[in-house]
């Protein structure tokens, strides 16, 4: 298809809402108001008009991938499960949110929770789980009352609990809160933690898909992904997939924050470029205080942070979009990743030094323990960072950070020794001049930063 | 020792009938929670065993669990808990301000009660709240966009509860 | 029954054929020798044990015959079970050699280096571990972790600082006991071992705990400072007992029965349980019938003297000044000052040679 015979299509569905769309009415966070503007509507075909491969196979046509941050096709995923003669099997909605920076899932249960319930119930019936469980993070503890009153009113309504619509399905959701721990977000630690233990993640084989929670088939998917089947069954995977552009497929929840005029949760189609996401008025209205842009961490602080000028243009001089695949265009070597969609934006006044060693302490204080890489690799980072931006710091200490991180990467147990060292490789990648200046001037380092410097310079574009 | 009362009791058995008969360890998460609200806002060495006993599980499983989580606390804290956000997000919007002004107008350092018991103040890793930051969890509830003149309108009113009540 | 599907595995360029389901370390094992991975956590006598500690991490090369397709990452051999035409690298791949000793380093770094005083130096797996992998510098210059002391009773020693938490005592409890008391509390780098509430533990079979412990994290209190493993003389012995199978190993001097342990294979693993009563009450010549010497493994550093030639040859980084803050070490007595039989110009701990009569003063009587 030639790019003209494209552009119609994309300018059509600009700001297209397929979650977001009703937020702003009034009394939305209720049934009676839901129901009204059409919600449970694909409940309805869901379990009258289709049945569970059907509905696997819209959810396969759609292309959604799954939004906590792998970004791992949903639909495939659901294929996967085992079916064993007489094993109960079961969802799991993944609704720990964790990854610094994200904070999207909270505003979908917040305002919308009803949207939730529905897509639940719905990949419930998919899936085949009579007993479906949200693990949602202790510290979203006024949550777990709006999601309970909203599961009492839509079985109260007859879409939950025995025989729902005269199907024969029976299905009871129930909310399991957390109690602090960054690794539950990861599904083998959140099955452990749903089933009483310590949120240790298991190795895999066997995955959940055969051997899950109490070692029944299980399915674990983020509160937005198993929100997106509810416009997914309403428009039919087809629809849903024309949205977005290649295997960036629909519309996605991003939860923008740092130093820009307009934090917050915005719905954007995966056409729409960085630029102007950062800078339009719809969005995150630019950068707060008539500052400059000088970084980027485009999503959740595990990906690796962009300066300014790799941001808004590819390392070739593409225009940058916010997709999977234009935001991870270059590599590790000058791109980064769609994640869970935690965009994190850093002004010119910030230190690269001094954030990196925050979010080293925070991958330090979640690691579980359970492996030594990451037990050991994580403090080891922290304390070397430490005194790099204390002023403490030696030149050898940052060729000693990237071997530490090269050794955690790739050589733990689960994400979280990957997620740890990323942000380190990623800060000495693009920031080493920072880092630098911090060893060779402690004292000065102390007293200010060290400026936008040259990272929003152009880049150039070999021909 | 302190046992659930029959409202507890109810909760602690709707808790339980979420999962699968034999199960009953997966409520051990929820439960710990009831008990920490029910007892004081912390989990004591008997109420832990307290815990093993009702969900008929060994005592190490439940100390082991208690932890692991950040939320339950082992020792016991002030009326009120602030538990101020630190990690980048947070950071990059003055957290650390936030923290050493708390810390100033309390008299007490991150971990510390106040003499009084009245506050205790407890540095956090990402709750989650990034677009509204700097912010802390008070109780159940967070509170977002701190100013020096929001944590003292807190503490004023914390201290005006507690009078009131006296 | 049917007849046992087996597999064909490669691994350093040797094929063996396995049953079905075999992990990659066992079918390493079979073959013997350095093709086997080392296995910190890992116990084929412990359910769910092992994936944690990450030295057996190998690399697959190929998947198997169906799907040739390499796996990206290094896999935890211990828990990676073998396909038909699979293919290994272990000692033959520098990304492996390149991991592990990155693991090994990281097990280091709050490891305290203790062993001339730690009941465990000379069968210690962590002690030949870093001396196959480790650097003879240290790289980590911050205070070493510690954690508040706990009384486990006064047959078990635990000595948390030394722990890597490998979860073998935790798994033994579980399965042998089946009351267990004491587990893995906190979290991350601050993850112990402890039974929380002071406790001693007391179960029947408790005391294996110290067999399967792979440094000196837990050590037998009544051996505890007694002698030096390898100033003993192994000889398998039995008795009847009426709780476990009585057939031990005893760590002789003389005479004198200074230690009982289980009986361990070449991979260091218990071959048949003991109970606390053989271990820690049967110290008595007397009370065992002896089969003769036990052939031990000497793989140990010690035993083999691998420390000759290596030691002293070359100088680690001073790391003394680096962690205190540039302070030198204080200089509490200089020998040459004080002694009347060594030489000014001497300094006997420089020498490439033993010394002689030659090198200290003479004396004038």
């Amino acid at each position: 298809m030639s790019a003209e015979k494209m552009l119609p299509q994309i300018i059509k569905n600009m700001g297209v809402k397929l979650l977001l769309d009703k937020a702003h009415v009034p009394g939305i966070r209720f049934f009676e108001t839901y129901r009204k503007e059409g919600g449970y509507q694909a409940v309805e075909k869901a379990l009258k008009q289709m049945d569970p491969a059907s509905i696997v196979e819209e959810v396969k046509k759609s292309g959604v991938r799954g939004r906590g941050g792998a970004g791992f096709p949903a639909g495939m995923k659901w294929s996967f499960i085992a079916k064993p003669e007489g094993v109960p099997r079961h969802l799991v909605c993944n609704a720990d949110e964790s990854e610094p920076g994200t904070f999207k899932d909270r505003y979908l249960m917040e305002f919308l929770p009803h949207l939730l319930i529905e897509g639940l119930i719905i990949s419930s019936f998919a899936l085949g789980s009579n007993d479906t469980y949200i693990y949602i993070r202790g510290e979203y503890a006024w949550i777990v009352d709006i999601l309970e009153q909203a599961i009492d009113e839509a079985k109260a309504a007859g879409f939950l609990g025995k025989n729902i619509l005269g199907t024969g399905f029976d299905c009871n959701i129930y909310v399991q809160r957390g109690a602090g721990a960054y690794i539950c977000g990861e599904e083998t630690a959140l099955i452990e933690s749903l089933e009483g233990k310590r949120g240790n993640p298991r190795i895999k084989p066997p995955f959940p898909a055969i051997e899950g929670l109490w070692k029944r088939p299980t399915v674990v998917n983020n509160v937005e992904t198993l929100a997106a089947v509810v416009p997914i069954i309403n428009m039919g995977g087809d629809e849903y997939a024309k949205i977005g552009v290649g295997r960036s497929t629909g519309t996605k929840l991003i939860s923008a924050c740092g130093n820009i005029n307009k934090p917050g949760v915005y719905e954007i189609e995966m056409t729409l470029s960085v630029e102007e996401f950062l800078y339009s008025d719809e969005y995150c209205g630019g950068i707060a205080n008539g500052k400059r842009l000088k970084a980027c961490i485009p999503g959740g602080s595990s990906v690796p942070i962009l300066p300014a000028n790799l941001l808004l243009k590819t390392a070739k001089g593409e225009t940058r979009l916010m997709n999977y695949e234009s935001l991870s265009d270059g590599g590790f070597a000058t791109g980064s990743m769609m994640g869970s969609g935690g965009f994190i934006v850093l002004d010119e006044d910030q230190c690269i030094v001094k954030n990196t060693y925050t979010l080293a302490r925070f991958y330090r204080h979640e690691s579980c323990g359970q492996c030594s890489p990451c037990r050991e690799g994580t403090g080891w980072m922290e304390k070397i960072l430490k005194n790099i931006d204390t002023g403490k710091g030696k030149m050898s200490d940052i060729d000693l950070l990237w071997d530490i991180q090269r050794k955690i990467e790739g050589n733990t147990i689960c994400p979280l020794g990957d997620a740890a060292a990323w942000p380190v490789a990623a800060a000495i990648r693009h920031f080493r001049d920072e880092f630098e200046w911090h060893v060779n001037h402690p004292e000065e380092a102390q007293k200010r930063n060290y400026g936008l410097a040259h990272y929003a310079d152009p880049i150039h574009v070999p021909a | 020792m302190s046992k659930f009362n029959d409202e507890q009791l109810k909760e602690f058995s709707r808790l339980v009938a979420r999962y699968p008969e034999g199960k009953q360890k997966s409520a051990l998460l929820p439960v710990l929670h009831l008990a920490q609200d029910s007892f004081g806002g912390w989990l004591s060495a008997e109420t832990m065993d307290y815990v093993a006993e009702m969900l008929q599980i060994s005592p190490i499983e439940v100390y082991e669990v208690a932890t692991f989580y950040s939320m339950y606390n082992l020792k016991p804290i002030g009326k009120h808990l602030f538990e101020v956000c630190q990690t980048g997000p947070c950071m990059i919007n003055g957290s650390d301000d936030i923290i050493e002004y708390i810390g100033t107008k309390l008299g007490i350092k991150p971990g510390e009660t106040t003499t009084d018991g009245m506050f205790t103040l407890k540095t956090v890793e990402c709750l989650g709240a990034c677009g509204y930051a700097p912010m802390m969890q008070m109780g159940k509830h967070y509170r977002e966009h701190l100013t020096k003149e929001k944590i003292d309108a807190i503490i004023d009113e914390c201290r005006k509860n507690a009078a009131a009540n006296n | 029954m049917s007849e046992q599907t087996l597999f064909k595995v490669t691994i350093d360029n040797i094929t063996i054929e396995v049953p079905a389901g075999t992990t990659i370390l066992n079918a390493a094992r079979k073959i013997g020798g350095d093709v086997a991975p080392p296995a910190m956590c890992y116990y084929s006598k412990l359910e769910g044990s092992g994936g944690k500690c990450r030295t057996c991490l190998v690399e697959v090369s190929k998947g198997s015959e169906k799907d040739p397709r390499p796996m990206p990452k290094l896999v935890a051999s211990c828990r990676t079970t073998v396909m038909d035409g699979m293919e290994v690298k272990n000692i033959t791949s520098d990304r492996v050699i390149d991991a592990r000793n990155g693991v090994v380093e990281f097990l280091l770094i709050n490891h305290p280096l203790d062993c001339p005083v730690c009941d465990q130096a000379g069968e210690c797996h962590l002690q030949d571990l870093s001396y196959e992998h480790g650097k003879a510098g240290t790289r980590y210059e911050f205070q070493r972790r510690t954690f508040k002391k706990h009384d486990l009773g006064d047959k078990i020693q635990l000595h948390m600082t030394r722990c890597i938490l490998c979860y073998r005592c935790v798994f033994t409890a579980d399965q042998l006991t089946g009351k267990r008391e004491h587990g893995v509390l906190d979290r991350g780098d601050h993850a112990e071992i402890a039974t929380y509430i002071e406790k001693n533990l007391d179960n029947e079979f408790i005391g294996n705990v110290i067999d399967v412990c792979p440094v000196g994290a837990l050590t037998d209190k009544t051996f505890r400072f007694k002698n030096r493993v390898w100033f003993l003389k192994p000889v398998d012995a039995h008795r009847d007992c009426p709780t476990c199978s009585g057939k031990v190993t005893l760590w002789n001097r003389g005479d004198e029965v200074y230690r009982v342990t289980a009986r361990k294979d070449q991979w260091g693993e218990v071959e048949d349980w003991i109970c606390n009563t053989c271990r820690f009450d049967k110290k008595q010549t007397s009370d065992w019938v002896i089969e003769g010497p036990r052939l031990i493994d000497r793989h140990s550093v010690i035993a083999q003297g691998h420390y000759a030639g290596t030691v002293g040859t070359h100088k680690p980084t001073e790391t003394f000044e680096a962690v205190h803050a540039g302070r030198q070490p204080k200089l509490l007595m200089d020998i040459h000052s004080i002694s009347e039989v060594n030489q000014t110009n001497i300094t006997l701990s420089k020498l490439d040679r033993p010394a002689h009569s030659t090198d200290f003063n003479h004396n004038k009587d």
